[in-house]
C-alpha cells in the first residue's frame, strides 16, 4: 500500500454535493454523511480508499482519522485496497447459488485467468463475490458500478467483457452525479 | 385475480413521474389527511387495519406508532428501511424502482401521524440506482410543494432525504440501522430502550419497513376497516412475495393473505410450478432465516390443513413443523437440490454477515461453517450433525439481536426435516448430489 499513495481532493462541484449531503443531518451531527462521502470519494479516488483518502474525508467531516477508518472497514462496498478499473461483483448467495452462480464465478475466472478476490494483472478487472443483491428472482446476478445485471449467461458475461474491453473503459461513477 | 394494493400502478407507463402517478390518484390520500385529518385520526385508520410491519418481524404498525414517546421537547423521527438484504427478497427493490412515489406518499402520511417533520429512507448502498430514482422523485415532490415548509398551506412541514448504507445485512436490523445512519458501524444496541424513546440521535424515532409503509395510502383512502376486511383472521390485507429457486416464473407477487401456498406454488398465476418438470423438495417460505420446511409441510400442516399464506398459518406447528411468513422471501428447492449444500451456503452468509459483538453469534456461525463445508465435501463424521445442532442451539436466545436466531434456525430446521441426507453425506464420504 505505501507506494499506492494517493493524494485525493473533491473538485469543486463534488465539494457543492458534499455540503447538500451534510444538510440533509441537523447541524452537529455531520458524521450521518460518512457512508455518502465514503462513496463519492471511492468513486473519484480511483475505486478505492486508501489512508489519505480517507483521512481528507475525516478532515472534511471534522473527525477523528479513526472514526473513518473504523467504518471504512464495517462495510463490504469499500475496497481498501487498489482495484481494476472494472469492478464486478458476482452474488453467490443460496438462490443465485440454486441458478447457476457458481458456473458464471467459473466463467468469469476463466475468462479472466483470476480467482475471485483479484486483480489482472493489467489492472484492468477486478472480481469479487458478494452476498445477494435483493434481485434473486433473476438470479444469476452481476452487478459492476451501480448497474445490475441480471438473469446472467455465459453470453451476457461476454458481452459485458467485450464492453469493457476499450482502454479508459470503467465502472467507477459517482453515484450522486 | 385478487386485489391489488401495492402493484394497481406498476403496469402504468411513467408512473414513476409524478405528474402520471397524480393523474391516476396519487397523492389523493395525503392531501385527505391534510384537509381533514388529525394525527391521532390517522393512527386510528392505521390501527384498525391491524396492518403488520412487511419487515419480518410481523409487528402491528399502529400499535408501533402508538410507543413514539410525545412531548419529550426532541424531535421525532421516521425512518422507512430499505436495506433489503434478506437472501431471497426482492419486492422492496421492485416497489421503489416501479413506483417511488407511493413510498413518498406512504411515508408524507406515516410523518404527519408521527408529527415528524424529518424522514429518511435507508437504502442498501448496493441499490444506487434506485437511490437515484427515488431522488427524483423526492425532487419532484418539493418542486410541486408536496414536501418541504407548510405543504400545501396545511401548516404540517417534511423533509424526505435518502442515506445509501455500505454493504452490512445486519444494517437492516433497527438498530444497527440507527447506528450506520450515524455515522457509525452497524452494531445492533441493546433494547430497551426500543427506537420509539430513544432512536436516532437519542430521539423518538419509528423505523418500518417499505412495503408497510407503502400500504398506507391505501388505508386512508379506503379506510382501515376495509383493509382489515382483505385476509385472514390477524393477517389483514395482502403481502408481496418474492418468490424464486426453481420455478417456472420467479418474481414478486402481489397475494391476497390467505392464499394457499399450493396455490402459489403451482398456480399459473404465481410462480408456475416447478421448473423442468422437476419435483418440489423443500421451500424457504420467508427469507432465509426462517425454518425450511420439506414438501409435504409447506403444503399442507403436521394436522393436514392447507398451509395458507398468513403469519399464523405458516408458523402452525411451531418450530416442529411450521415456519414463518417472515419477510416473505419464498425460495423454492426441486429434487436436484443438495440441501446440506444450500446451508452451508446460508451458513456461510451469517458467519460473512455477522458483525462480530457477541460471541456465541461471530464464533458460531464460524464454526457452523466449517462443520458444514466438512460433511459437504464428504469429510464430515456423524457426530458431527449433533454437534452442529448443539452449536445453533447455543447460539439461539444468546445474542444482543436476532441475526444469531436467523443462523441458527435453517441450520436446526434443515437437521430436523433432511437428516438422512447428512448422513447419506457421511456414509458416502461425498456429496451424493454432486456429479
Ligand atoms: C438481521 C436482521 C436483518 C433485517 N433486515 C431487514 C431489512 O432488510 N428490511 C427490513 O425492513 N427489516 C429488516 N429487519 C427487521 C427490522 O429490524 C425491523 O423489524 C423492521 O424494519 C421494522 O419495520 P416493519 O415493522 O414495518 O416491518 C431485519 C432484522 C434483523 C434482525
Ligand atoms: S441471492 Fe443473488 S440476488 Fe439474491
Amino acid at each position: 500500500m505505501e507506494d499506492q499513495r494517493t493524494s485525493f481532493e473533491f473538485d469543486k462541484e463534488s465539494l457543492a454535493l458534499v455540503e447538500k449531503i451534510i444538510a440533509r443531518y441537523p447541524p452537529g451531527k455531520q458524521k450521518s454523511a460518512l457512508l455518502p462521502l465514503l462513496h463519492m470519494a471511492q468513486a473519484e479516488a480511483g475505486g478505492w480508499l486508501s489512508r489519505e483518502t480517507m483521512d481528507y474525508v475525516a478532515s472534511l467531516l471534522k473527525l477523528q482519522p479513526v472514526e473513518v477508518y473504523e467504518v471504512a472497514t464495517f462495510y463490504t462496498m469499500f475496497n481498501l485496497q487498489p482495484v481494476g478499473n472494472c469492478v464486478i461483483e458476482v452474488c453467490r448467495t443460496g438462490p443465485c447459488w440454486l441458478n447457476g452462480a457458481e458456473e458464471i464465478i467459473a466463467h468469469l475466472e476463466h475468462r479472466l485467468q483470476i480467482k475471485a478476490g483479484e486483480t489482472t494483472p493489467d489492472g484492468k478487472f477486478t472480481l469479487k463475490t458478494v452476498e445477494c443483491l435483493a434481485a434473486c428472482g433473476n438470479a444469476p446476478v452481476m452487478q459492476a458500478g451501480i448497474k445490475y445485471y441480471e438473469n446472467l449467461d455465459v453470453e451476457k458475461i461476454d458481452a459485458f467483457l467485450d464492453d469493457c474491453s476499450s482502454k479508459d473503459a470503467t465502472t467507477r461513477q459517482n453515484p450522486y452525479k | 385475480m385478487g386485489i391489488r394494493i401495492l402493484t394497481a400502478q406498476m403496469h402504468i407507463e411513467g408512473i414513476q413521474q409524478l405528474d402520471v402517478y397524480r393523474r391516476h390518484g396519487g397523492y389523493e390520500a395525503f392531501r385527505k389527511v391534510l384537509n381533514a385529518m388529525s394525527p391521532p385520526a390517522v393512527l386510528e385508520e392505521v390501527k384498525l387495519s391491524t396492518l403488520r410491519g412487511r419487515g419480518g418481524a410481523g409487528f402491528p404498525t399502529g400499535m408501533k406508532w402508538s410507543f413514539l414517546a410525545k412531548n419529550t421537547g426532541k424531535p421525532a423521527y421516521l425512518i422507512c428501511n430499505a436495506d433489503e438484504s434478506e437472501p431471497g427478497t426482492f419486492k422492496d427493490r421492485y416497489l421503489m424502482e416501479k413506483n417511488p412515489h407511493l413510498l413518498l406518499e406512504g411515508m408524507m402520511i406515516s410523518a404527519f401521524a408521527l408529527e415528524a417533520a424529518t424522514a429518511y429512507i435507508y437504502i442498501r448502498g448496493e441499490l444506487f440506482y434506485v437511490h437515484q430514482i427515488l431522488e427524483r422523485a423526492i425532487g419532484e415532490a418539493y418542486a410541486a410543494g408536496l414536501l418541504g415548509k407548510n405543504i400545501l398551506g396545511s401548516g404540517f412541514s417534511l423533509d424526505i432525504h435518502c442515506h445509501p448504507g455500505g454493504g452490512a445485512y445486519i444494517c437492516g436490523e433497527e438498530t444497527a440501522l440507527i447506528e450506520s445512519l450515524e455515522g457509525k458501524r452497524g452494531n445492533p444496541r441493546i433494547k430497551p430502550p426500543f427506537p420509539a424513546v430513544s432512536g436516532l440521535w437519542d430521539c423518538p424515532t419509528v423505523v418500518n419497513n417499505v412495503e408497510t409503509l407503502a400500504a398506507v395510502p391505501w388505508i386512508i383512502q379506503n379506510g382501515g376497516k376495509a383493509y382489515a376486511a382483505i385476509g385472514v383472521w390477524k393477517s389483514t390485507g395482502t403481502k408481496l412475495m418474492s418468490a424464486c429457486g426453481h420455478i417456472r416464473k420467479p418474481g414478486v407477487y402481489e397475494v391476497e393473505m390467505g392464499l394457499p401456498v399450493e396455490e402459489f406454488i403451482y398456480s399459473d398465476e404465481y410462480c408456475g410450478g416447478i421448473r423442468n418438470g422437476n419435483q418440489l423438495k423443500a421451500v424457504v417460505a420467508g427469507g432465509s432465516s426462517v425454518p425450511i420446511l420439506p414438501a409435504a409441510l409447506i403444503l399442507k400442516t403436521a394436522k393436514g390443513e392447507a398451509r395458507l399464506i398468513t403469519y399464523e398459518s405458516l408458523s402452525e406447528g411451531g418450530f416442529e413443523s411450521g415456519t414463518m411468513l417472515g419477510s416473505g422471501g419464498f425460495i423454492v428447492m426441486d429434487h436436484t437440490t443438495c440441501i446440506v449444500k444450500n446451508l452451508w451456503n446460508f451458513t456461510r452468509f451469517y458467519h460473512h454477515e455477522s458483525c462480530g459483538q457477541c460471541s456465541p453469534c461471530r464464533e458460531g456461525t464460524g464454526w457452523m461453517e466449517k462443520v458444514l463445508h466438512r460433511i459437504e465435501t464428504g469429510h464430515g463424521k456423524m457426530e458431527d450433525i449433533d454437534l452442529l445442532s448443539d452449536v445453533a442451539k447455543n447460539i439461539e436466545g444468546n445474542t444482543i439481536c436476532p441475526l444469531g436466531d436467523a443462523a441458527a434456525w435453517p441450520v436446526r430446521s434443515t437437521i430436523r426435516h433432511f437428516r438422512q441426507e447428512f448422513e447419506d453425506h457421511v456414509n458416502q464420504k461425498r456429496c451424493p448430489f454432486s456429479k
